[in-house]
């Protein structure tokens, strides 16, 4: 059998995911912390001020990579959620699970710095308009999905249900991502896109990209984090985990 | 109709829970008292001026209405899984989607066809132009059995749990928020004059998807929640 | 986890229930299993095991409403999930799917509604053949525990199914209501039924001794 597709099968074990990840994790922080740094820098000194905006555009290297975070985290979810509804698979409704929180989080900081972005630019804090909108939405759906996972008694089933809730909201995410083509909107059109050139200055274009990179780097890390400790949970009748624990000596009778 | 077939069920199931609804319709009128109340709190809060209120008239009530539906929607499959009907419903030779669809017709024609028939007091209470009221009707119409349907997934999501009230508001509205939107949309568009058939086309299409898919999604999650 | 002691079963045509290599794990903890057991039309089987044995469970398994873990039911040699679209299979659980504003009358009209009606029989002379002449039209709300259970077994009687699973058919019925289930065992079975019924106490059957499947909850 391709090896390739048996690695992948004995990823979905528990305990082998479990090592997995503990190995990786370090060198995933550290990527990430080198590349967040490589690109702050770039951002922060080597980037040309904006010539409308000045150096207030500068937040947009923390409100951009999150906001492409926030939708892909909620893309990750939606596509576990799947695979362990149909499949019944643990780990992928474990990832699904833990994404769920790490999305939110960016989602949440996208809405936050967009709102300080929008004070010195637009003039106002918040305004109703489509983009924005539909981020907010993002994050009451985010929120639905983590209380429900929450609500439920038993984990696996309370993974289910809310990872079905996910893939009913996931209409909303191409609604974000295309209100500002769909729509005349305060917010500004996008100036980067993934084929054909980018209306965007390369010397600012870089660390917009190294810290995308970095942040998914950080998402991943993190999720792996987040799902070592939720097995651990899940598991914790089972022999594996109690193997991880330090031996002690007291006896049974 | 032969009893046992398909058409019969429907049929039998439709009579049945609006027969429960009848025995017990003292309940059913607190949806309707309910967003009387609601909108006729926002003459006190913001002064009776007709022109203020006639500007915030459609979407106060699409938003009355909806808040309405949404405190009856708990209750959708709640008796029915307290006795075991719900049980018996999915052991039965029938589609599950279709019975439940039945469940959330019977949903909508008693708690939202209510609230449509007030709507003009509603609108008279917050001074919405008469030339708006048909629009208001028809959105009304559209974006309501959309919440229905919505709703009725999100609930079979949560049917079993004691205190579901709140999170199952927190499930619903953001799926709700579009059709809010395009409901008090059009209604809004009507009232400067703009056209507004636009969004009324968007409900439909919606509606028409939601009728196919949310039945079957309903039924998918209910056997995710009950086993 | 608990495992089965069957006596021999009589020899037949093709059964009517199959259960082959049928467990139910929830959260890895398994409730039964693995289970080998056919059941033929004219049989009835009694399930006996203490409370927690897995007994509602394997029931539940084999209407359909739980999904096994792995193995599987075949109804009349089709797997479970094709043969749910016949009229084949009625279960009567601990709940007994009955509307309490309703009346009993107006419950069974539902019933046969959903599931069909047998030919010769009414709503009205089930229920007088259950001993509730006279209770039709009363809301359930207003009769007995046994009273309601008399009226989920008019049900069954209405309701044309070859298999019955009953969940503690006895509870809550005082002895002419046993002496009634049993007579409806009987029945059925002479009809060419079969039943599965569950049961964590002895009650004897007037004819015949059902075949029994023991449950047992593993030490």
């Amino acid at each position: 059998m391709n090896p390739l597709v048996l690695w992948f099968h004995k990823l979905g074990s528990p305990p082998y995911f479990y090592r997995f990840a503990g190995k990786w994790l370090p060198w995933l922080y550290a990527l990430a912390l080198i590349c967040g740094a490589v690109g702050l820098y770039g951002a922060l000194f080597t980037a040309p001020a904006d010539y409308q905006q000045g150096d207030s555009f500068r937040i947009m290297y923390v409100h951009v990579p999150c906001a492409w975070m926030g939708l892909f985290a909620y893309l990750f979810m939606a596509a576990n959620g799947f695979v362990g509804l149909v499949w019944r698979i643990k780990l992928s409704e474990t990832l699904a699970m833990a994404s769920a929180p790490v999305g939110a989080a960016f989602t949440f900081i996208t809405l936050v710095t967009g709102s300080l972005w929008g004070k010195p630019t637009w003039g106002t804090w918040w305004t109703w308009d489509a983009r924005l909108t539909s981020e907010l939405v993002l994050l009451f759906l985010y929120f639905g999905v983590i209380g429900l996972y929450h609500a439920i008694e038993d984990r696996r089933q309370a993974a289910r249900a809310a990872a079905f809730l996910a893939l009913i909201g996931i209409v909303n995410l191409p609604i974000v991502h295309y209100s500002v083509i769909w729509w005349n909107t305060l917010h500004q059109a996008q100036t980067v896109s993934l084929v054909g050139p980018s209306k965007i200055t390369p010397s600012m274009l870089w660390p917009l990209l190294t810290l995308a990179f970095a942040t998914h780097v950080y998402f991943f890390a993190s999720v792996l984090a987040r799902s070592r400790v939720a097995l651990l949970e899940l598991e914790s009748g089972k022999d594996w985990v109690r193997a991880l624990l330090p031996a002690t000596e007291t006896p049974h009778d | 109709m032969k009893p046992g077939s398909t058409s019969a069920a429907s049929f039998a199931l439709l009579r049945r829970d609006l027969l429960l609804v009848w025995r017990r319709r003292g309940d059913a009128l607190n949806p309707l008292l309910f967003a009387i109340i609601v909108v006729a709190l926002f003459p006190f809060a913001l002064g009776p001026e007709a022109a203020v209120l006639s500007r915030i008239a459609a979407g106060t009530i699409f938003v009355a209405v909806l808040l309405a539906m949404l405190l009856s929607l708990d209750a959708l499959f709640r008796s029915d899984l307290e006795d075991g009907s719900l049980e018996q419903l999915v052991v039965s030779p029938h589609p599950l989607a279709l019975l439940l669809g039945c469940k959330i017709l019977v949903h909508w024609m008693t708690t939202a066809l209510p609230l449509i028939v007030i709507a003009p007091l509603l609108a008279q209470l917050l001074q919405l132009p008469d030339k708006t009221l048909p629009v208001l009707l028809t959105a009304l119409a559209l974006a309501t059995p959309l919440l229905s349907l919505i709703g009725a997934v999100c609930v079979a999501l949560t049917v079993g749990m004691r205190r579901s009230g709140m999170l199952l508001t927190l499930l619903v509205l953001p799926l709700i928020v579009p059709a809010l939107i395009f409901g008090a949309g059009a209604c809004n568009a009507a009232q400067n004059g703009f056209a507004y058939s636009a969004p009324l086309l968007w409900l439909a299409a919606w509606l028409v998807l939601a009728l196919i898919l949310a039945p079957l999604a309903a039924a998918a999650a209910l056997k995710i929640s009950l086993t | 986890m608990s495992s089965i002691q069957t006596e021999p079963a009589p020899l037949e045509s093709a059964p009517l229930l199959q259960a082959q290599s049928l467990r139910f794990a929830r959260n890895d903890e398994a409730i039964f299993g693995p289970l080998d057991f056919s059941l033929h039309a004219g049989e009835t089987v009694l399930i006996e095991g203490d409370n927690g044995s897995g007994k509602t469970t394997l029931l539940k398994v084999l209407s359909g409403l739980l999904e096994a873990t792995s193995g599987s039911v075949l109804l009349h040699g089709t797997p479970l999930t094709l043969a749910k679209l016949s009229h084949q299979v009625a279960l009567l659980g601990h709940l007994l799917g009955l509307k309490l504003e309703l009346s009993a009358l107006e419950n069974l009209r539902f019933a046969t509604g959903i599931g069909g009606i047998r030919p010769g029989i009414t709503p009205h002379l089930a229920l007088a053949s259950v001993g509730l002449e006279g209770f039709e039209d009363a809301p359930l709300r207003t009769l007995s525990a046994g009273q309601r259970k008399r009226v989920a077994l008019a049900r069954l009687l209405l309701v044309p199914a070859a298999l019955w699973l009953l969940d503690e058919p006895y509870a809550n019925l005082d002895r002419g209501g046993i002496d009634l289930v049993n007579r409806l065992l009987e029945h059925h079975a002479r009809r060419g039924g079969a039943a599965l019924i569950t049961s964590h106490g002895a009650y004897a059957f007037t004819s015949g001794t059902p075949r029994r499947l023991a449950l047992k909850t593993a030490a």
